[in-house]
């Protein structure tokens, strides 16, 4: 199969087999990553430039790693450093990175909708790496490809997700792509983080957790941005962990080999005690190491990577 | 000697509705009767198989002019208004200046005397500023031309000021337009709330952040006994709750604008910027409820809240785009939908669009012997498409551009001179 996306927008734009596709392309990834010089040719020449309006170190560091293994030349380039500052609109900004010959865009930005603006105006390819509350494709990706390597597969199990689903794009992302690919999610929080109709991506809703927890195969939580106390979504990040919190005695209700992922940075003994984050369920440094060799993945096949379908 | 406008159906809602001839002079109707001789005249229009209705008003625009010319300027508005059919608009006070002063109200009807004779009625600013802390001189304001009063774009917060503001208001006879909307519910809300947001990650504005501040002016308006007129209703409980306001008697009169009554949220799929406005799109429930307010007269008047923006302010991230679309060029055919699709009869749509409006505003309208000849001249036949392009407006924001439409205004007489549209 030949990957034919010019951009990676969101998980709902990506059919099964090109989901599968970017699994298997990553876990070839993966294993470049193990090697001794752990770095390929195969995106000698390309330009990808890392466009971060919204600060975020690890995802925009990540991508940067997965351009340097392939050889790929990357630039950062972040809002406060960029003429974005003095007025000039995001369209602008992009039309002069493409003019720079950019080959790749990849695009963190704190509005909604921001890539998909920019996706059809361009000839660099866009990847999302996050707009607003909509989507971060390749956080989701990343999950999906620790949950098959722990898991086999995807089909049937049972995943819940925990915490700020409003203000999340990587539940929206995740409750669309593992749906996608046959797991059965179910979405919990208190009724202030739980946006209306969510239930229409595909996912089961309760405000109780052990509920969400009971059974579960995979629990994903999601970290709780304090200053929405501003937005009266919650209460106290105390009654928050007594209530939404994970912790060992809820544990106990899931399935014996429940793998617990966050995408990161945790608060920890708010969404997950201490105990949790660092024991045997835990894959979150995973979640970290997939990460890279997803990106890889994305950054190969969106340059058309994929048309002689091998990776070095 | 003046003009004869030959064989036209008539739609005068509540006086007639047949063929017949219209004798204009000096400005004024002379004579309504069939067979007028065409030697009574010295132009004579052939309007067989057109409809002939008193001049269209829109008692909700935004002329931005003083302050953002780049958008729209009284002339370019006039000029929309002219091709749209209709011969008046009511222009609402959010300028740079705010129109709060008499002076701005001046310098608009100044503005408007140069422009293509559309008749301009400037509507002032209910508080200072549109701050909502002060009453403005309404006094003043009415001596120099102001129709009514509104803070449109932003609420009145304080119902006190509210409650003042009307019986203020009343005695000077300015009828007060009121924008409601309860903005801390809203929050930084960029569509309506529900699925679809969700589903495209923008913060919802849900349907109470109207339907609140609409109840509240109801109470107001029972409290004081004043009318009052709701702006832009868009949502099912806000028509609910007018339906119910004028079942107990009260004096609340509404409007709502074309793009509620024909599009839902579904339009603002692909972060489509140019399908995004305050209050926002709904859902198929809410249109369904406006199109039933419009057809039992609980919503009175169809206003396009037309709002020009620069494609600069629309071409950017979905939550940073200015609300807000244009109106003018397309809200007759939109209207004449609503009378193909049953919903209003032609005589229904056109108190709606001029004689429910003239009456809320205090103004003279029908075509009797005696009146100013205001006259819009409508082919209901003509099938055209929307065209952005083509816009005499300054600005090209619309959610329209490319539909096929039925009926068109084709003549508009103001005081007697005519324009083609
Ligand atoms: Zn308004």
């Amino acid at each position: 199969m030949y990957f034919s996306k010019k951009d990676i927008l969101d998980m709902e734009s990506l059919s099964v087999e090109e989901i599968s596709l970017i699994l298997d392309t990553a876990d070839r990834m993966k294993e470049i990553s193990q090697r001794p010089v752990k770095k390929v040719p195969t995106l000698r020449g390309q330009t990808i430039v890392l466009f971060f309006y919204e600060p975020s170190t690890r995802t925009r560091t990540s991508f940067d790693i997965a351009a340097k293994r392939l050889s790929a030349d990357s630039i950062s380039i972040s809002a406060s450093g960029s003429s974005i500052v003095k007025g000039e609109t995001l369209i602008d900004t992009a039309r002069n990175l493409e003019a720079m010959n950019a080959d790749i865009i990849v695009m963190r930005h704190s509005s909604s909708g921001a890539p998909h603006l920019l996706a059809p105006l361009v000839r660099s390819s866009i990847i999302n790496a996050g707009d607003g509350t909509h989507a971060h494709p390749s956080q989701a990706l990343l999950d999906m490809m620790t949950v098959r390597e722990k898991k086999g597969g995807l089909k049937g199990l049972r995943v819940a997700i925990i915490g700020d689903i409003a203000h999340s794009r990587v539940a929206r992302s995740n409750i669309t792509g593992f749906k996608k690919m046959g797991a059965d999610i179910i979405a919990a929080g208190p009724p202030t983080m739980m946006p209306k109709g969510i239930e229409s991506l595909g996912t089961e809703v309760t405000h109780n957790i052990d509920h969400a927890v009971d059974g579960a195969d995979v629990i994903m939580m999601l970290r709780i941005q304090k200053e929405r106390q501003k937005n009266y979504t919650l209460s106290t990040e105390r009654e928050y962990a007594r209530f939404y919190g994970l912790n060992k005695k809820r544990l106990e209700n899931a399935k014996k080999d429940v793998l617990i992922m966050h995408p990161g940075p945790i608060n920890r003994g708010i969404e997950i005690s201490h105990d949790l984050a660092d024991g045997s369920h835990s894959v979150i440094l995973d979640q970290v190491t997939n990460g890279v060799a997803v990106r890889m993945a994305l950054l190969y096949l969106v340059v058309g990577g994929g048309k002689n379908g091998d990776a070095d | 000697m003046g003009m004869l406008i030959k064989n036209g159906r008539i739609v005068d809602p509540g006086n007639m509705d047949c063929i017949s001839d219209i004798l204009i002079e000096n400005g004024k109707i002379k004579d309504i009767a069939p067979g007028i001789p065409e030697t009574a005249a010295e132009k004579v229009i052939d309007a067989s198989g057109k409809i002939i209705v008193p001049g269209l008003i829109d008692m909700h625009v935004h002329f931005r002019e003083p302050g953002q010319e780049y958008k729209e300027t009284i002339e370019s508005g006039c000029q929309a208004a002219a091709r749209g059919g209709f011969t008046a608009v009511c222009t609402m006070p959010n300028t740079d200046p705010v129109n709060d002063n008499a002076q701005v109200t001046k310098f608009i009807l100044e503005k408007a005397k140069q422009a293509n004779g559309v008749k301009v009625y400037p509507v002032a600013a209910i508080s200072r500023g549109l701050e909502g802390k002060t009453l403005c001189e309404y006094g003043e304001l009415k001596q120099a031309g102001a129709i009514a009063l509104s803070d449109d774009g932003r609420p009145v917060i304080s119902s006190q000021l509210m409650r003042r503001a009307l019986e203020y208001a009343n005695g000077f006879g300015l009828p007060i337009i009121s924008h409601c909307e309860d903005i801390d519910l809203a929050g930084n809300g960029a569509m309506n709330e529900g699925e679809t947001a969700t589903r495209m990650g923008l913060p919802g504005i849900p349907n109470a952040v109207e339907s609140i501040m609409v109840i509240r002016d109801i109470a107001l308006s029972e409290l004081t006994g004043i009318p009052v007129h709701i702006a832009h209703v868009s949502t099912a409980e806000s028509v609910h709750a007018i339906r119910d306001a004028k079942k107990r008697g009260i004096p609340v009169t509404a409007e709502t604008a074309p793009h509620y009554f024909t599009l839902t949220e579904k339009a603002v799929e692909n972060y489509n910027t140019n399908a995004k406005m305050n209050p926002p799109l709904r859902t198929e429930q809410d249109r369904q409820a406006v199109r039933n307010g419009l057809a039992d007269g609980t919503i009175d008047v169809i206003a396009t809240d037309h709002a020009p923006h620069h494609v600069l302010e629309k071409e950017v991230e979905f939550d940073k785009a200015a609300n807000g679309i244009v109106g003018l060029e397309t809200s007759l055919p939109l209207g004449l939908k609503l009378v193909e699709e049953g919903v209003l009869t032609m005589a229904g749509l056109i108190e709606k669009m001029s004689i429910n409006p003239a009456r809320i505003l205090g103004l003279e309208r029908g075509i009797k012997v005696g009146n100013a000849a205001d006259i819009t001249v409508i082919d209901p036949d003509a099938v055209w498409t929307v065209n952005k392009d083509e816009f005499l407006s300054v600005s090209r924001n619309t959610p329209f551009h490319g539909w096929e439409v039925r009926g068109k205004a084709v003549l508009m007489i103001v005081d007697g001179s005519s324009h083609e549209c």
